[in-house]
């Protein structure tokens, strides 16, 4: 089925739009709106955002692959992302890269076959003063332990909110991107 | 010297839930500084508030992104005369390994930022200001877009604000995972939709900056300082700290200390401080061998050698040395972002190197030549040296690399590779020639990197 944004991202693009002086510059939120509607970006999607945005397809895919942190096709459900710099390294992250690979039983790079972890190696993640530190999709979990690992991976694959999540006081009901926003200030501008 | 007697004003909330909102700063008195700046008129002739300009002149208030460059030159650059629109951008992708503070400040303190977001943009005459946030700070994000729709619904920001007749409009952005979008023109190209391609200076983003029009870039941090600088005046904000580096300054201690954390004073602070007595000393007491002062792009310090005082003379110590924007320069290295990067003595220079080269080539965003493919070198050469395979050449061609890299490129990412690496091979030279000449460390019980 050829992708289409539904209500609640449409109402955000829409208002995005009056935000910027250029089309353009909502790309990169365009892609953000399709990642938490489907779950990741592809193609497909891309293709829509660059109609809706009348740039050529190629330019969107250059933009895309240009950034690092937006969830592809062949990501599993939860991506493990292990800070591998060096404030994080000088307190172990050598050693959380192995727990993770061992209690994942993945590489680096891999996604396991029932796609519900994919594992990858990250640049500074600006939590350096709680080092070690991994991003699981949208969380944070700090002063990482192979105990910790052990049982954020466990609940994980139960399931089950992990212990241990450490960003702060996580808002309700998950992502909502700009829409409480949209709410307050509808009129865009 | 500590200022045991400074109250955290940045800082302020940190860690504690719940205390980000509207209700909770406005307790405090917040916005009574955006509300006082927004009663100031704007000189029909410029479209801006000189007296509020001359007063950050007065505060000294340097940048707390990285160069540490006084604000105030910044604002006097700005094309007023231009008749395009004005913009202002807050940087916070805060990707410099080492520094962590934007993050906290907008999780637990975002109404500090937009009111200071506030006073700049009445200030210099704008009506839009973008929010580039990294796009790893999702829980970050979220909480920004919340303090912002509260704002809009208290009237701080959407048309005629406060009566003024003025209307300010600020959207939060979110970046998607690139270290050079820290970069101020790289994070104007991410903002323009377009991969975060940095762009040659001049003109400078103040004169021709997003959209091609004058754009005002900032630190969070320095935005969040300016609501400070108002109510408690520039005279008394000159006298925290040293003249030239006023204001409380938000270190990030992180590496081998028993506190790492995120801890706000006055630049009188000394290294000394930090580690020993806000950081608790040293892991397991192990001596302290390096520190690298202002995040990972800046040159490392040998721990227990002769600096270059306030004063301008030679001491011995350089524990006692203070982390000031002055005096660390004085000292060959930068207090830039004042990542405070700890290294005990189990710690292997050639990993610290080859870790962090590694992270420059990652992130080099390969336009020019002399970046993409000297970090590449670099490397290749510290990864063959690190996996016992260097040949005695080698550290004369890292040098060698190292200073072509120099001044010839777009953006400072390469020399910000550059330039510490260089410093850990100088500073070092003796780690470096044992592993080539031995195929291994010569550091007892290395920690693994
Ligand atoms: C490679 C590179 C990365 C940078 N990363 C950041 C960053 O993550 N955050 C930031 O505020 N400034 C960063 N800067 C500095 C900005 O270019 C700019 O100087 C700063 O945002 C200006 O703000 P200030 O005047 O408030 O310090 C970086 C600079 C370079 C060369
Ligand atoms: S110096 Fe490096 S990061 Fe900066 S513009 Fe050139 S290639 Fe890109
Ligand atoms: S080095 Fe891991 S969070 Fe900065």
């Amino acid at each position: 089925m050829a992708f289409a944004f539904n209500e609640k991202a449409r109402k955000q693009f829409d208002w995005l739009l009056k935000r910027y002086p250029t089309k353009q510059a909502v790309l990169l939120s365009a892609l953000r709106l399709v990642e938490v509607q489907q779950g990741f970006v592809d193609t497909e999607s891309m293709d829509y955002v660059a109609k809706e945005l009348d740039l050529p397809p190629s330019f969107v895919y250059g933009v895309f692959t240009f950034y690092s942190h937006y969830r592809r096709p062949e990501d599993g459900k939860y991506v493990v992302m292990v800070c591998q710099t060096l404030p994080c390294a000088l307190r172990g992250a050598h050693n959380m890269v192995q727990c993770f690979k061992e209690e994942l039983k993945l590489g680096i790079g891999e996604t396991d076959k029932d796609k519900l972890f994919t594992l990858k190696k990250v640049e500074c993640l600006g939590s350096c003063t709680t080092a070690p530190v991994a991003q699981i999709n949208d969380d944070y979990f700090e002063n990482l332990t192979p105990q910790k690992v052990k049982e954020i991976v466990a609940a994980l694959r139960e399931g089950k909110t992990p212990p241990h999540l450490s960003n702060g006081p996580t808002l309700e009901g998950g992502c909502k991107q700009w829409s409480p926003l949209v709410e307050a200030y509808p009129a865009g501008k | 010297m500590l200022v045991k007697e400074y109250k955290p004003i940045l800082m302020d909330g940190a860690y504690k839930k719940g205390e980000w909102t509207l209700e909770n700063y406005l307790k405090k008195g917040g916005y009574a500084a955006a509300r006082k700046i927004l009663a100031m008129p704007r000189d029909p002739a410029t479209n801006n508030v000189p007296p509020m300009i001359d007063e950050i002149k007065k505060s000294n208030l340097r940048g707390r992104g990285g160069a540490g460059a006084p604000a105030s030159m910044k604002w006097g650059f700005f094309d007023f005369k231009s008749k395009k629109p004005r913009y202002l951008a807050i940087n916070c992708d805060e990707s410099e390994p080492g520094t962590c503070k934007d993050r906290v400040i907008v999780t637990y303190n975002p109404h500090m930022v937009l009111e200071g977001i506030l006073i700049a943009m009445h200030t210099m005459g704008i009506e839009d200001a973008f929010f580039y946030i990294r796009g790893e700070y999702v829980v970050e994000f979220e909480h920004l877009v919340a303090a912002v729709a509260e704002a809009y619904k208290a009237g701080f920001f959407g048309k005629n604000v406060l009566g003024t007749g003025l209307n300010f409009h600020v959207t939060p952005h979110r970046g998607a995972g690139a270290y050079i979008c820290g970069e101020e023109t790289g994070l104007l190209s991410s903002l323009e939709g377009d991969r975060g391609y940095p762009k040659i200076k001049p003109p400078f983003p103040v004169v021709e900056g997003a959209w091609r029009c004058p754009t005002l870039v900032h630190n969070t941090q320095t935005l969040a300082s300016l609501p400070g600088i108002v109510n408690m005046g520039a005279e008394n904000l000159a006298k925290i700290g040293p003249p030239k580096s006023p204001g409380g300054m938000v270190y990030c201690l992180s590496g081998h200390v028993k506190k790492p954390g995120l801890y706000e004073y006055p630049m009188l602070t000394t290294m000394k401080d930090l580690i020993y007595e806000l950081g608790g000393g040293t892991i397991d007491d192990i001596p302290l061998k390096a520190v690298i002062p202002g995040g990972s792009s800046m040159p490392v310090m040998k721990y227990n050698g002769p600096y270059t005082g306030t004063d301008g003379k030679e001491k011995t110590d350089n524990l006692e040395m203070q982390m000031d924007f002055d005096t660390l320069l004085a000292n060959n290295s930068l207090l830039g972002s004042a990542g405070v990067i700890a290294m005990h003595e189990r710690t292997c220079m050639v990993g610290v190197a080859y870790n962090l080269v590694r992270f420059y080539h990652h992130e080099s965003c390969g336009q020019c030549t002399p970046c993409r493919e000297g970090t590449g070198w670099l490397e290749k050469i510290v990864a063959r040296i690190y996996h016992g395979k260097g040949r005695p050449e080698d550290i004369d061609m890292l040098m060698s690399v190292a200073s072509q890299m120099s001044g010839t490129t777009i953006c400072l990412l390469s020399d910000s590779c550059a330039m510490p690496l260089a410093a850990l091979v100088i500073k070092f030279k003796e780690e470096f020639k044992y592993f080539c000449e031995h195929g291994k460390t010569m550091v007892k019980d290395a920690i693994p990197l």
